[in-house]
């Protein structure tokens, strides 16, 4: 498993109850209910990824996140996963505001613009940063809303969303990230990963 | 027709059974079928739901018909829904034709068959009667319970009625009312059966000339339904049938006539008319929501059964957008959901065919969760 779901799933209390949005084939999803017990659901837009996860048990949905949300109460889920995938909505501020609505508390992950490499890339030949975790041309990304980890910090304060903690990613490596270190940070990580409510 | 069907196995439910007509029955039979072992802890039990023209002869040889059952495809050793490894329950629904009390059996008042004086039914009445099979073969809770199209009403119901009874449920190709399109359709197939002088208002047993013209011309209706448009232009197209030109007559020029044809007329070999109006009457009353004042989500509350829900893309009798209402209730109710919709040209009829996407995330989800619930009991 990766180390951001290993991240994500040490944010989680045993038993809670879990929304994975946009869950792929169930990784996360299937460690959490075998390593902690927690009662995980997920909604996926991939058809392969859907029938991957149901083969597996899994009790996932086959749907869109971005016009799909709204079958689910208020306050379903103690904790709502979106992993990476924020910028790939139309949206994104309509699906934060259902992810806020459904879930106690909601665990963001992105991948940072601002991370050095992609400046540097940027910088020195003039194009659309190709990375390992932004594997993409700028013709056949599915990335809309490109935005650096100060971006979101920023959106949060100006929203009102309560940033309860955020964690910086560099390869195996990972830090706390606070208003204090923020600009720092925001250059020397891949991933942020925010604990919102 | 060599198979008597007095010869099926059957169990006199004795309980008096309160129909949503009003009236009571009781003392009367449930022919029912059962495939592959019932485990000593008794926790492998599956409880399929046969749609209106189903019957309880699942799969191997149907005796009736001397063909395979109507779900060989799915269901059998070695099969996404394996007898060798679980115990099968179908039960023939109440006011069908095929050894269940329904209009052709007899009613011993007048020494003939009941016909219209069979009382209306609904889905709730069948599964009521089908409830009772669960303590005769002495089982406490099923693994699940499976049912596409109206079998999927039935188990809709089920779940609704008798929460505590199954681990999952997995409703195929479904909804949870019948709406205008549907009643439509069901309505022009009893009135192609109706319009048959031979039924002469249900009371066509005596002298033994049945309003198969009648039935056949419903089930060619129904069939068109069961197939989507390019499932049809794919099979079928323009062909003609054994012929270089048109005839220019109304016999069978192309070949989607006479395939229709021949469903119709293998169709009233094996099937009541009366039935038919019954059946089909059962599922156009068919509304979960109004039996629980707050609507469907309500049928569901605190509903401890893990949910499948699949469609099929070219299904537009039942298609996605039913199946996704129950998705919805069910999450607004907070149970576990799991919904794929699979991509198919073969229309509401996939559920019957080899369609292996289906067949393989219906085995993935029996088996996982027959992990799960061997380790609960």
């Amino acid at each position: 498993m990766k180390n951001e779901f290993k991240i994500i799933a040490n944010l989680l209390p045993a038993q809670s109850r879990v929304l994975d949005v946009g869950c792929g084939d169930g990784t996360l999803i299937k460690a959490l209910i075998n390593e902690k017990d927690i009662d995980a659901r997920g909604i996926e837009l991939g058809e392969n990824n859907v029938k991957e996860c149901i083969s597996r048990g899994l009790s996932v949905i086959q749907g869109n996140a971005e016009t799909e949300l709204g079958q689910f109460p208020d306050k379903a889920f103690d904790f709502v996963i979106l992993s990476q995938t924020l910028q790939a909505f139309y949206q994104p501020e309509n699906v934060l505001e259902q992810l806020l609505r459904i879930g106690h508390r909601v665990i963001i992950s992105i991948p940072n613009f601002g991370y050095w490499q992609i400046r540097a890339k940027l910088l020195l030949t003039g194009k659309m940063p190709i990375t390992k975790s932004l594997p993409y041309f700028w013709y056949d990304t599915p990335n809309l809303h490109m935005c650096s980890i100060k971006d979101f910090y920023q959106f949060c304060e100006k929203k009102k969303i309560k940033i309860d903690r955020i964690i910086g990613i560099n390869g195996e490596k990972t830090s706390s990230i606070y208003k204090i270190n923020l600009e720092m940070k925001n250059l020397l990580s891949e991933v942020g990963i925010f604990l919102v409510s | 027709m060599d198979y008597k069907i007095e010869n099926t196995k059957q169990i006199i439910i004795t309980k008096p059974l309160k129909l949503d007509c009003g009236q009571t029955i009781k003392d009367f039979p449930v022919a029912y079928e059962t495939f592959g072992k019932l485990n000593e802890k008794k926790n492998n039990a599956i409880l399929i739901f046969h749609a209106l023209t189903g019957d309880q002869f699942v799969t191997g040889n149907n005796p009736i018909t001397n063909k395979e059952g109507w779900w060989a495809t799915a269901v059998g050793p070695g099969k996404a829904v394996d007898t060798n490894k679980y115990f099968i329950i179908c039960a023939n629904v109440l006011g069908g034709c095929m050894g269940t009390y329904g209009p052709k059996s007899n009613d011993k008042e007048k020494n003939e068959p009941y016909g219209l004086n069979f009382p209306v039914i609904t889905i709730k009445d069948m599964v009521k009667a089908q409830e009772n099979l669960l303590e005769h073969l002495g089982i406490d809770k099923l693994l699940s319970v499976l049912g596409g199209s109206m079998g999927g009403m039935q188990l809709l119901q089920f779940c609704a009625s008798y929460p505590e009874k199954t681990f999952t449920a997995v409703p195929i190709a479904s909804t949870a009312s019948h709406n205008a399109q549907q009643i439509a359709l069901n309505e022009l197939a009893r009135q192609a059966i109706m319009s048959d002088p031979l039924w002469n208002k249900g009371n066509y047993h005596q002298d033994k000339k049945v309003p198969k013209n009648g039935l056949a011309v419903a089930r060619m209706a129904a069939h068109i339904t069961y197939m989507s448009d390019k499932g049809l232009q794919e099979k079928f197209g323009r062909k003609l049938q054994e012929k270089k030109d048109y005839e220019f007559t109304f016999d069978a020029d192309f070949q989607i006539e006479s395939y229709l044809r021949h469903q119709g007329k293998v169709f009233v070999e094996r099937f009541d008319a009366n039935s038919y109006l019954y059946i089909s009457r059962a599922m156009d009353y068919f509304d979960l929501s109004k039996q629980f004042k707050g609507g469907l989500s309500e049928a569901f509350q605190n509903h401890k059964a893990k949910f499948l829900i699949v469609s099929f893309t070219s299904d537009w009798l039942y298609p996605t957008k039913n199946s996704k209402e129950i998705v919805i209730a069910l999450n607004a109710s907070g149970v576990n959901v799991a919904f794929a919709e699979i991509k198919t040209d073969r229309g509401h009829d996939s559920f019957l065919l080899n369609e292996p996407e289906f067949l393989k995330t219906i085995k993935g989800f029996l088996d996982s969760n027959f992990e799960i619930f061997k380790n609960e009991k």
